[in-house]
Formats: structure tokens, sequence, C-alpha cells
């Protein structure tokens, strides 16, 4: 089957991802010191749960996930050193931090997990307890998703492996690699969902890839799944428009995927899911893209989480002396971080590092007054006016936001990338959002003063009006009771 | 730095010098057809619009050195320059090309700003302030010699209004192959600059097209009704300044209508309004009013355009 509906919009960028895939994955060695971000990338911290001075072993659970966030385990056996602020990839936030004994103790309860006797509800507990979080870059609870998906009746499991943003090819080293895991997970995530077929979408420019992955579907001779092929068109691999792409599907506005019957997996996560129930590990690795002119071997490497990433630039030969790197950047260079320092941990949303030398980034000219030329929503992959609503932005005029679609732009940086005038488009939008959350928020504080205070006049206007009564019935009857003395 | 950390690397300045490199075909026509007086014109109101632009920045305290680096100022002159008859007297040009960028530019904002087309309105200005200087069109040669003549537009107009016939009027001087003399060839140089520019992406295909259509359905519909006294589409595609305002004024973006749908209307619009004048109104070419006219139009289609946006229900 191919994609139903292309992409409106969209750019077909240079991949430079052939450098990475040259050799197959590196195991990394497990760091000496963990450093275990309670953030893994949904914006949202976990609780911690272990004290300074714990002693943990591999797969001890180390925070309790809620929300947006998943349960975070050890990736080394020893003793925790601290619960504190460190840089991340989001900037900085409260991390645990680990001093490995170098003994790889794992914990007695990691155990294959006989899943095909188990319900749904029952795998997608295991599921949350394993800490599998969306490896696309979101790192939303694998389990969160799926309940979600389970209680909707979903009816397709749709595997993202439309890995369209340039430098990023963890997902494409994976399929190739690990085709059999990621066709495992699907099949597990299918009982636990409750979907009646799952569909593995990447794009054509990945072939081995595709033949890895249609190998082991044929292997696994499950009828319920099936690979499709996507243009390899950034941003394609968003997922509402990857949904859009394989099922013609819009998912509304505001909504999830399980709107439209479909539920969104990366196929990383899968393989994590197979990786959980044929050793009964939790998550605890995952494959970065250590990438750029800035790096001297670029490639991937599976590196377990809470690793330096200083460590696996070093496991790539280190940087580059010839073409020092300018910035180092948390995923592709469309919609990745900027980091501010190398010593960040590997997180469960890192899917690339990208060590930018000068020649990767070209040199933005300065902005010049935007001439409406419309190159924006030529390539705006949801349909946005981008010229329009940034001119909305800035005079901060809310009705044009609303009307220009502020909440549905994706970041994902095309309108930015063809912009002649230089205009930081989706900065502007980011910040936008950021001051209309501002807006919401003072609005909405302003609507509780407003509700507290009138309360508080009900609340007097009762008093007095009962005290007035309390008064003339006193009056009343002390007239009635003096009536006679007079 | 916030993302995304690469750029295609298109800038203004290069989508403006595109621009000027695909005029070049339309100057040497006009110099072939009339002599050097167009290159006078060009350089004349080139040197005018610099000095206007630097004046008005320096008013305006803008830093004058990317404004006057980003070309947009030169397509506005050069268009204007060509749009004018060649033999206009030098000064006439200086007051329109600064017309054009003080008033229909920098007065508004500067670039991105001017809710009209500044070389339109330095021309709409130049027409009804020296309407005799701006409609004496020479013979086109070679061999060039300063005599005028009525262009073809000009013949239809007057000559049906004095009640000759089609193919009487059509026997007369200023009539070629096509269309007007000399105009068609012009006509047909922008055409080859507007599909050079389409094809290198520097402009889209909406406003040409629909500006295009608009002008030739109708004129087509009418000759066919009534041939005698409406010339056919074909002529009035290769009269005037149909494909210079079809590739060249009609999609200066900054006055156009923004969103696709919006610049079908607004092209089909110029085209209509641009047959209507030439049929019925007191100037012989109508494209300098139409773009001010569909101008005037654009932020109610903009308004009125704005496309679905992905998830929105299906209208």
């Amino acid at each position: 089957m191919s994609a139903r509906a292309v992409l409106r919009g969209g750019l077909r960028l240079e991949s430079h991802k052939t450098r990475p895939l040259e050799q197959p994955v590196q195991r990394l060695a497990a760091p000496t010191t963990a450093v275990l971000a309670l953030d893994q990338g949904s914006g949202e911290e976990a609780r911690a749960i272990v004290p300074p001075g714990a002693c943990v072993r591999v797969g001890t659970p180390v925070a309790a996930g809620r929300g947006a966030a998943a349960d975070l385990h050890s990736p080394v056996s020893g003793t925790v050193r601290a619960v504190e602020p460190r840089p991340t990839v989001g900037g900085a936030g409260t991390c645990v931090v680990i001093d490995s004994d170098g003994r790889a103790e794992r914990e007695p309860a990691s155990r294959p997990l006989a899943w095909a006797t188990l319900d749904g509800a029952a795998l997608i507990e295991r599921l949350a307890a394993a800490g599998l979080a969306g490896l696309g870059g979101a790192a939303f609870p694998t389990a969160g998703k799926l309940a979600l998906a389970r209680a909707a009746g979903v009816e397709l499991l749709l595997l993202n492996g439309a890995e369209c943003e340039p430098w990023i090819c963890c997902d494409d080293a994976l399929m190739r690699e690990c085709a059999a895991d990621i066709v495992l997970g699907a099949r597990v995530m299918l009982a636990a969902c409750g979907a009646a077929r799952a569909t593995i979408a990447l794009e054509d420019d990945k072939p081995e890839a595709r033949a890895a992955l249609e190998a082991a579907v044929a292997e696994a001779g499950d009828e319920r799944l099936e690979v499709v092929l996507l243009p390899a068109v950034f941003p394609l691999g968003a997922e509402g428009l990857l949904v859009a792409a394989v099922t013609g599907r819009e998912v509304p506005q505001g909504a999830l995927p399980p709107e439209v019957g479909v539920v969104c997996q990366n196929v990383g996560t899968a393989a994590g899911v197979a990786r959980l129930v044929t050793a009964g590990l939790p998550a605890l690795t995952r494959i970065v893209t250590v990438t750029g002119s800035g790096v001297r071997r670029p490639m991937n490497l599976e590196a377990w989480i809470g690793t330096p990433i200083t460590e696996l630039i070093a496991a790539c030969g280190g940087y580059d002396d010839k073409q020092p790197p300018v910035r180092l950047v948390a995923g592709g260079s469309l919609t990745g971080r900027a980091l501010g320092s190398d010593a960040v941990p590997v997180t469960k949303g890192l899917n690339c590092v990208l060590v930018a030398a000068a020649s990767d980034l070209p040199a933005r000219t300065t902005e010049m007054p935007c001439i409406r030329c419309g190159d924006c929503a030529a390539v705006c992959p949801v349909g946005l006016l981008p010229q329009q609503l940034h001119r909305a932005v800035q005079a901060d005029d809310a009705a044009g936001v609303a009307r220009f679609g502020l909440a549905d732009c994706i970041e994902c940086g095309c309108c930015d990338y063809v912009c002649p005038s230089a205009i930081p488009l989706t900065a502007r939008f980011r910040a936008g959002r950021e001051r209309q959350r501002l807006h919401e928020a003072e609005r909405r504080r302003a609507a509780e003063a407003k509700a507290r205070y009138e309360r508080h006049r009900r609340r007097l206007d009762e008093q007095a009006e009962a005290e007035r009564r309390a008064f003339e019935e006193a009056r009343r009857r002390a007239r009635g009771d003096g009536a006679g003395d007079r | 730095m916030p993302s995304p950390h690469v750029v295609a690397g298109y800038t203004v300045p290069r989508v403006m010098f595109q621009v000027l490199l695909a005029l070049v075909p339309v100057l040497a026509v006009q110099v072939y057809l009339f002599g050097p007086g167009p290159l006078g014109l060009v350089a004349v109101a080139c040197v005018t619009a610099l000095a206007c632009e630097a004046l008005a920045l320096a008013l305006r305290r803008r830093s004058s050195q990317s404004a006057l680096r980003d070309g947009s100022v030169l397509v506005t002159a050069v268009l204007l320059a060509l749009a004018v008859p060649p033999l206009l007297p030098w000064w006439l040009l200086v007051f329109g090309t600064a017309v054009a960028v003080l008033i229909g530019k920098h007065a508004y904002g500067g670039l991105g700003q001017n809710p009209f087309n500044p070389a339109m309105v330095g021309y709409a200005v130049l027409l009804v302030s020296f309407p005799l200087e701006m409609t004496r069109w020479p013979v086109p040669g070679p061999p060039w010699d300063a005599l005028t003549g009525a262009t073809a537009l000009d013949a239809i107009g007057n000559g049906l209004r004095q009640g000759y016939t089609m193919e009487e009027v059509r026997a007369g001087a200023g009539f070629g192959r096509v269309g007007a003399a000399g105009a068609e060839w012009v006509n047909l140089a922008a055409l080859a600059g507007g599909a050079w520019l389409l094809g290198r992406r520097i402009i889209r295909w909406h406003i040409p097209v629909a500006m295009l259509a608009g002008l030739a359905v109708p004129a087509a519909l009418a000759h066919g009704l009534d041939p005698g006294a409406y010339p056919g589409a074909l002529f009035h595609l290769a009269s005037g300044a149909a494909m210079l305002g079809a590739f060249f004024i009609a999609t200066d973006p900054v006055s156009a209508a923004t969103s696709d749908r919006g610049r079908l209307i607004y092209g089909a619009g110029i085209g209509l309004l641009t047959w209507i004048i030439r049929s019925w109104g007191g100037y012989p070419d109508g494209v300098a009013f139409a773009v001010l006219l569909m101008n005037l139009a654009v932020p109610l289609l903009d308004r009125g355009t704005v496309p679905r946006i992905h998830g929105q229900p299906r209208r």
C-alpha cells in the first residue's frame, strides 16, 4: 500500500544520513556516573523515589511516573549520590545522579514476559512499570497512550518509522538491525490497545529498512501487520501528518489521533516493548545518532539512558579539530534544540546529537521586512499562512492569532527555512504561544479573583441582610412587647 | 539559538535581482524598437529611485545600507521606466519615480508595507497629470525616427468611437501580426522573462495565469459575440502592458493578495478590469488602474481566502 494523501507543503531536504549508517549500531558501555533527568523529554518531571545514599541495581525504579512522565529506572548498579538540578537537554532540571559500582547487578525481577497470556489492561500495566516512553522525541509514556487508545477503541496501530528530519537516522538503523523486535513489539502493542491492525510507515528513501521490515513481517506471519511507504518529505513524520498520510483522516484541531481511530508509536518504542517481553528489561537504553561535520566518526550508538553525551562524542572519535563544532543540537537541524553544554545526559527523548560545524549551518542573513511572498505558506504542512500569522502575532492581535491558527502550528521550521527575508518565524510563533499562555493564566487569575470577590460580596450582603432581618425582628418584638407598657 | 538551525538561503535581494535580470529581454526589445531612449529612461529612473530611497530612509532615520542593497527600489524604477513611452521627457520620469518611491512606498512604511504597487502609483500619477506625454508613443523602428503615432489600443478606442469598423481600424498604422506593432514583441519578451521567473520559482503561477485568463476569456467571449466591435484574446494578450503586467507588475507580492486562492481572484480581477478599461474606458491601456483597483481589494481578499488548516472540518 502507498500513502493515501500526499502532504501539502513540506520540504525535500538533503538527508545527511549516509555516514552514520555506514556501520552497524555500536553498544556503548554503561556510564560510571549515570545522570537520570526526571524530565525525559516530555516536559514533565517524574517523582524521585530514591533518597541519596540508596543502593540501586540495574532496572531498579528510581522515579515514579506521573502525567506525561514515565517511570524511570537505574541503568547501573551502585549508589544514589544526589537528587539535584543539572544541565539537561531541556536546559536544566532535577536529576537522579547514580555512581556505578561497575558490577551491573540486575534486578531479580528481570524475567521474560508471557505476554500472550495477559489481557490488554495487564499488558499496559507492565509497560507502564517498565517506563516505556515514546522514543521519537516526545517521550510520552507508552502505557498512557495505549490506555487512551484502548478506551477510545482504536482500529489502527501506526508505527512511525518516518524519520524525515535531516541528520537523524537512529530509527533507520534500528529498522535495519532489529526489524524482528519491531514486529514483535507491534504485536504486543496490538494486544495491549485492542487495535485490529498495525501499519509500519517509513519513507521510500530507506530501502534497507523496508526490506528488513518486510522480511520480519513475513517471518511473523501475522496478517494484521503491513509496511507502508511514504514519500521522503519533511515533516511527514509528525504524528498528525503521518496519520493523514497513511489513513487520509485528519486529526481534528486540539484532539489526539485516537479521535480518528489511530494510535501512533515510534518504531524504537516497539523495539523497547519487545525487549521487555523477551528479556524483562525496562527502558534502559536507546539508539542515538551522533553526527555532524564537527565529530570525527559519525555513528549510531546504543547508549544507556543517563550517559553524559561527552561519552557518546568520545566514542565517535571526539570533536573534529579541522571542523570545530560551533553548535550542539539535540535532535535534527530543523526542530532540534541547541544544547548549552555537552555534559547533558541521554534521555529517552534524545534521538540525535548534531555536532554542527560552521559548514553545517548556513549563515542567516539579517532580518528584513516581510514582503508577503507566500513562500512560507507554500511549504507549511498544516496549511497555515505564516506571513499573516506573523503579522497577527507581532501585533498581539488575539482574533488574528486565532484565525490564522497559531494553535495549529507544529513548529516544524519549514517557513523559516524558505523565508527570503530571514524572519525567525518559528521562534516568533513559539514566543506568541508563550505570551498567549501568560495571557490565559492572567485571564484565569482575573476570573478567579472576580469570582472570589463576588462570593465575598454575596456573603457580606447575605450577612448584612440577615443582621437587618434580625434587627427588624428584634425591633418588632420590642415594639410588640413594649406596646402594652405604653 | 532557536530552531530551525538551517535556512535555504534565498534572500530578498537575490529575488529582486533575478526579477531585474528577467526584465533585460524587455529592455533589449524596447531598445531595438525605439532606439537608446529606454536605456536612458532606465538609468534616470534608477538614479532617482536610489536617491529617493536614501532620502526617505534618512528622513525616517533608518539604516540605509541594507535597504539600498535589497534591490526592491530598482525593480520599481525599472518597471516604471519600461512602462512609460520611450520619448517621455526625463524630468517627468524623475517626478514619476519620486512619487512612486516617496509616496507609493515610504509614506506607508517602506518595503513590505505599501498597499499599492509603487511603480503603478507613479505611472498613474504621471498618466493623469501628463496624459499627452504619457500616451505619445514613437512608431516602432528600426529605423528610429521621432515620429509618433497612435498605438493600436488608441486606434481601436478612437476608431470605433468614430464609427470605423474593426477591419478598417486594423488596416491602419500601429498594428502588427497579432497585436499592436512593436508592443507584441515587447509582450513576447516579457512572456519569456516571466516564464524564466516561473521556472526559477521566483514568482508563482497563480497571479500571471489568472490575470491572463481574466483578460483573454472576456476578450474571446466578446469577440465571439461581436467581432466588429471587440478585438480577440490574442490581440489583447499581445498589446499594451499585458505580459509585463501579468508577470512583473501584478506579481509584486507586497501589494498582492497573499493566499493562493486570493491570488487567483486578484489576478483574474486585474485581467478583467484591464479588459473593461481597454474596451470602454477613457484610457487606452488599463493595466495600471486595474492593478491599483485590485490593490484596494487585497485586504478583503486576504480576509476571505484563508485556507483550511489541517484538522479543520472540510468545507
